[in-house]
């Protein structure tokens, strides 16, 4: 398909929806994670367990939760427990990806959802909080951050480390106390896919979205990208997911 | 056990465990005795200016937005306040009602900001914000609902959340691990929204149960509204589904659409009209104001703003009712 025949967010959710793995446990936040485990079950992942942190295990997602609490989140599900039962799981190890959002992401993967500016007590603005962020992002296996790309977001250093990425870099989580072998995973933009390198623990470019540039991804960077050889290109939506997203997903286009 | 370091957050309200057990003990009345009384009754009798107060579930969710609404009727303004919270958290901001807040998350969701939790907090009106996550602030009414001073958990590790909480880094004394321990939170008064309750206040939930079952436990004053009052005959032909035992409440306050504009399992949807144009007005201070003396202010009870929301508008919102 070209670019004009589907918006950004419907770009977005296509993307995070196909790193969504049948039969695997991921926990879904508040807004595009959401679409974007809906348009998996009804694409590749039928089996994909949707685990929301108020208590909503396995639910079949036919109608678009607005919120990570109503009762979309446990329609024909599997289990409608409490936020405890939730979290003990993700502490156990049986929450597989975690999909987060946040304002600002450093390097490492560390992400901003609770002051803009320096001081904590006086901010120039005051976010949301962690919610539930800095638990997926201590806890589950890989996590998955889903941001729009730009310079003010992305930044060498963002002013409150909410919820934990690599922390300072390699070996820091584990120092920390965080449980091993867990962390940033992916985080899927406007402009492309990036990941981890394996030693360093910082951000790479793995993909480009359709029609975009190494030069823009890196433009729209506040600091200094890992850039591979072989970068992948991301396919662009498909006729399917755009349908199934339009006309099933969110058909009172609440997001898209 | 060695403490490795200290989050420089206040600890709002700190635990004491023997006195929670000597209160349970004297104060709370094992007696199956009938204690339903209005919203204006309940939260006179056992809300005090400068209380620690926390609400569940959430704003959009089976929250006690009746309570919500009669707590700021009432004109409460320095209480502390556990926040995890969309629409009752910042109709509190809006209120000024609150000076200190265990923060985990406030906002409005899809619709963005809490614009009054905002102001609040940026002009120095709220006077304390301590972060916590949102597994460590229910695992802290867990703490206090199994009788224990902390939990070790491993969230919140390496991160500015921890350091602008209270919470503690200590190494475990079996594994040599670093853990983060959680102080347990006890609620001066706790207010929850339920499915159905007995006169007793003995409770059942539909769907998920979120913190109700640990937050109810974790506080010394517990208010319950609920959509219908139910013979204690139907609570005991399905025991199993009591989450919160009637020695746990103070008080019961029948409410029907209780957690407007909110949802109710299985009962009502969320008002979406209702919530939008509150999420719109709000970033405007008077338009707040006048929100809060539309639907507060100027109604006396919970019977009265459901006249004012109309017959017609909550049977379209009613599952199973008049809906298109």
């Amino acid at each position: 398909m070209n670019k004009s025949d589907y918006n950004p967010n419907e770009l977005l959710i296509c993307i995070a929806s196909r790193l969504m793995e049948d039969n695997a446990t991921c926990f879904i936040g508040t807004g595009i994670p959401m679409l974007a485990a809906a348009l998996a079950q009804k694409m590749h992942a039928p089996n994909l367990i949707s685990i929301f942190e108020f208590g909503g295990i396995g639910a079949q997602l036919e109608k678009l939760p607005l919120a990570v609490g109503d009762m979309r989140t446990f329609n024909k599900g599997l289990m409608a427990a409490g936020i405890c039962d939730i979290m003990e799981a993700g502490q156990c190890g049986f929450v597989d990806y975690g999909f987060l959002g946040g304002a600002q992401i450093d390097i490492y993967g560390n992400l901003n959802s609770t002051v803009i500016g320096d001081d904590h007590d006086n901010p120039k603005v005051r976010l949301p909080g962690s919610g539930g962020g800095n638990d997926v992002g201590s806890t589950c296996w890989k996590t998955i951050i889903i941001m729009q790309h730009g310079v003010r977001r992305f930044i060498p250093k963002i002013d409150f480390i909410t919820t934990p990425g690599y922390l300072s870099g390699p070996g820091a989580r584990e120092e920390a106390g965080l449980p091993p072998n867990t962390g940033p995973y992916r985080v899927v933009t406007n402009l492309g896919t990036l990941g981890f390198d394996e030693n360093s623990k910082r951000m790479k470019l793995l993909a480009l979205n359709p029609g975009i540039t190494v030069e823009e991804v890196i433009e729209n960077t506040g600091f200094e990208l890992i850039i591979p050889d072989k970068i992948d290109n991301n396919p662009a939506p498909s006729m399917p997911e755009l349908k199934i997203l339009r006309e099933d997903v969110d058909k009172d286009r609440f997001y898209i | 056990m060695k403490v490795i370091s200290s989050g420089i957050g206040e600890l709002i309200q700190p635990p004491d465990l023997n006195a929670f057990r000597e209160w349970n003990h004297t104060q709370k009345s094992k007696s199956l005795i009938d204690k339903r009384m209005t919203e204006s009754e309940a939260i006179s009798k056992f809300l005090q200016d400068g209380q620690y107060i926390g609400i569940e579930l959430y704003g959009t969710v089976r929250a006690p937005m009746s309570l919500t609404r009669e707590i700021i009727r009432q004109g409460y303004k320095n209480l502390s306040c556990a926040g995890q919270g969309v629409y009752e958290s910042e109709l509190l901001a809006a209120a000024n009602a609150i000076k200190k807040l265990d923060w985990t998350y406030i906002g409005f969701e899809v619709y963005g900001l809490s614009n009054s939790a905002r102001r609040a907090v940026e002009s120095g009106y709220v006077e304390k914000v301590v972060e916590w996550s949102n597994a460590a602030l229910s695992w802290r009414f867990k703490a206090a609902a199994m009788g224990v001073p902390f939990l070790p958990t491993r969230v919140m590790l390496g991160t500015d959340t921890y350091k602008f909480s209270a919470a503690k880094v200590v190494e475990c004394p079996f594994t040599g691990d670093k853990l983060c321990l959680l102080p347990a939170l006890i609620l001066d008064v706790g207010f929850i929204h339920v499915h159905r309750a007995d006169k007793y206040g003995n409770c059942q939930i539909d769907g998920i149960s979120g913190f109700s079952a640990e937050m109810a436990r974790a506080s010394k004053r517990l208010i319950i509204s609920a959509e219908e009052i139910v013979d204690e005959e139907l609570i005991r032909s399905q025991p199993d589904r009591t989450i919160i035992p009637y020695y746990l409440v103070d008080a019961v306050v029948e409410a029907p659409f209780g957690s407007h504009p909110g949802e109710m399992t299985g009962l009502y949807e969320r008002d979406e009209e209702h919530i939008r144009n509150y999420a719109k007005d709000s970033k405007d201070i008077e338009q707040t104001r006048q929100y809060l003396d539309q639907w507060i202010y100027d109604v006396k009870n919970h019977n009265e703003y459901l006249e004012l929301v109309g017959e017609q508008r909550l049977s379209e919102i009613r599952i199973g009712g008049n809906r298109e």
